[in-house]
């Protein structure tokens, strides 16, 4: 039971805090300035789905295929050691991913953008996605792939068409918690786009994020500026939530513990 | 490339001459042999992420450790001013080390009553909702642990925990200070609220586990309920709790953002960890509060921090995976 008391607080909290800030403005509108009473976090909400964009175009498809490979042509000592190492990249502190892409990309030319933000957020979800795939691909029967060879359908058409479209629920699902996973991340975004008041303007501009706003907002001493970090939070917490009760609803009992570590 | 792949469909082509037997891969097999590669570069991402961070932070922090060597790890200096600059890490490493220690010695036993809760005595109507919720709480961002912290969790614990301690107990050094909330205390418990839904859920897993044979024998030779969960269940999985154990250290050496901002943030030698009630820094909250001014040798020395961090981090991740690997060999897929 005490595992329940932080989340029922966290909840409860932002909840109270938060309910009176959403209204149309407030997700909208650009942010006030402090001592003002009016704003929002319009950019940090365009920057937050401008960001899972990006992310699911260049995270997405690696993470598939090396889930794929491991499945399909891991099953060797070069495949596990793909296995290990991604369980490893799993846990990395993400701070760390920031800073090789702040390093790579942010550093050099002195302009933080949407793109390096992505990049570290692809990084993220990579391990996650290749997991999940494997997971749900290992549970397609190999009479499935026996009747579409029968058939004479090539093994990458077989792979794509017939086995991944099978598991495809367990790919979903990866790839939605991964979407959930990266809505909340800030340590990596703070590194690679900044932060902004305003919305995008262009591609090598800093942009704003939801988790980000919360991060420079709750260390303001103003109190509507507080305010705000709670109505940013709340909307927040709503997606990641929403992302992973709806996730866990929909694949009920299928894939049990798989996601306890993501 | 490995042939061991081939498909039963491969073997047509065996019984017309070679020739044809080439051609014919050339021309029909090119598809899943591309497929096979592509798939192959890819899953080589996760290599490459891996080497070229090590390359990278290296390399960036070549400037820092040419300067000061060895000193850049065991000093505690922070200075930026320009012709005097020092850095060294010595205050972050020990502030990292120590609110992962607390972290670990709060969050381990309670995460343990909670696995040993849910996988031994919990009915499955408790165990399933329940399990479920704890795998949510791992779902919230760190940042909203951090501003929960920071305004609700922070201002309580300053009020009803530190102030009695620095009271009533204020002559030990470690309870020395003057408590408001923001420092090496309040770092290390979000970190153990963080680390207790990882914590609990793996080692539940591994719990579960155990065979039922193990239980029964405990049982047929008279023992209590706690003498079977103690040496039928907790004896038998404990290397996997331990594996579990680390990857939460792991989690909490890493963790960034809740540290940030509910830790004070001090700089220099003032951040040297001599009471629990001081602000304080970890390596991941000097990175992430130092990087956004940093410039020529201060960004190397951050770099540092993040190559230090990332080796910790990196040397507890593979000893982790490693151990849970042992254990879940048998029963592949139980915890991923």
């Amino acid at each position: 039971m005490v595992a329940v008391v932080p989340l029922a607080s966290i909840l409860l909290e932002v909840i109270r805090n938060g309910i009176s800030t959403i209204s149309f403005q407030f997700i909208t509108a650009l942010p006030g300035v402090p001592g003002q009473t009016v704003g929002g976090i319009g950019p940090a909400i365009q920057g937050t789905l401008l960001l899972i964009a990006l992310t699911s175009v260049m995270g997405i498809p690696p993470g598939v295929l090396t889930g794929i490979y491991l499945t399909e042509f891991g099953n060797n000592k070069f495949g596990r050691t793909i296995r290990f190492l991604n369980d490893v990249l799993t846990e990395f502190p993400s701070i760390v991913v920031g800073i090789l892409v702040a390093a790579l990309l942010v550093v050099a030319t002195h302009q933080y953008s949407p793109i390096a933000g992505a990049i570290a957020l692809s990084v993220i979800t990579l391990p996650i996605v290749a997991r999940t795939t494997e997971e749900s691909i290992k549970t397609v029967p190999n009479s499935i792939r026996d009747a579409a060879m029968a058939l004479g359908i090539r093994r990458w058409k077989t792979t794509i068409s017939v086995v991944l479209s099978t598991a495809r629920s367990g790919v979903i699902t990866g790839v939605l918690l991964s979407i959930a996973r990266i809505s909340g991340e800030t340590a990596p975004l703070l590194l690679t786009i900044l932060g902004s008041n305003f919305f995008f303007s262009s591609w090598n501009q800093p942009i704003d994020a939801l988790p980000l706003r919360i991060f420079n907002d709750a260390s303001q001493a103003d109190p509507f500026t507080r305010q705000q970090a709670w109505g940013a939070a709340m909307i927040l917490i709503i997606i990641v939530l929403t992302l992973n009760i709806g996730v866990r609803l929909a694949t009920r009992g299928r894939y049990g513990s798989n996601r306890s570590r993501i | 490339m490995s042939r061991m792949e081939e498909t039963p469909l491969d073997h047509a082509g065996v019984q017309s001459s070679r020739l044809q037997n080439f051609s014919y891969r050339l021309s029909h097999l090119s598809g899943d042999d591309m497929f096979e590669v592509l798939s192959n570069v890819f899953a080589c991402t996760a290599v490459v992420i891996i080497a070229l961070t090590g390359i990278v932070l290296v390399r960036g922090s070549i400037p820092v450790l040419g300067k000061f060597g060895l000193g850049f790890l065991t000093g505690s200096g922070w200075s930026t001013t320009f012709g005097q600059e020092s850095y060294g890490m010595l205050p972050y490493v020990l502030g990292t080390l120590v609110t992962s220690g607390i972290a670990i010695s709060i969050g381990i036993p309670v995460s343990l009553g909670i696995a040993i809760f849910l996988a031994e005595m919990a009915p499955t109507s408790v165990r399933v909702p329940l399990s479920q919720l704890v795998e949510l709480l791992a779902a919230v961002p760190s940042v909203i642990y951090g501003f929960w912290g920071l305004l609700v969790l922070s201002p309580w614990i300053a009020k009803y925990v530190e102030t009695p301690l620095t009271s009533s107990l204020g002559s030990i050094p470690i309870f020395h200070g003057s408590p408001h909330g923001l420092d090496f205390l309040m770092g290390g418990l979000i970190l153990a609220i963080m680390i207790i839904p990882t914590v609990s859920s793996i080692s539940k897993e591994v719990m579960i586990a155990v065979p039922t044979s193990q239980r029964e024998a405990a049982y047929s030779i008279g023992a209590t309920r706690w003498e079977v969960v103690r040496m039928g269940v907790l004896s038998y999985s404990r290397s996997g709790i331990f594996g579990a154990a680390i990857l939460g250290l792991g989690r909490a050496v890493g963790e960034t953002m809740a540290v940030t901002m509910v830790i004070g943030g001090a700089l220099g030698s003032e951040a040297v960890p001599t009471s629990l009630f001081i602000p304080g820094q970890t390596l991941a909250s000097l990175i992430a509060g130092q990087f956004k001014e940093a410039e020529s040798l201060q960004l190397s020395a951050l770099v540092g921090a993040g190559l230090v961090l990332f080796g910790l981090a990196l040397l507890i991740n593979v000893f982790a995976q490693f151990m849970v690997w042992k254990v879940l060999k048998v029963k592949a897929g139980a915890v991923e």
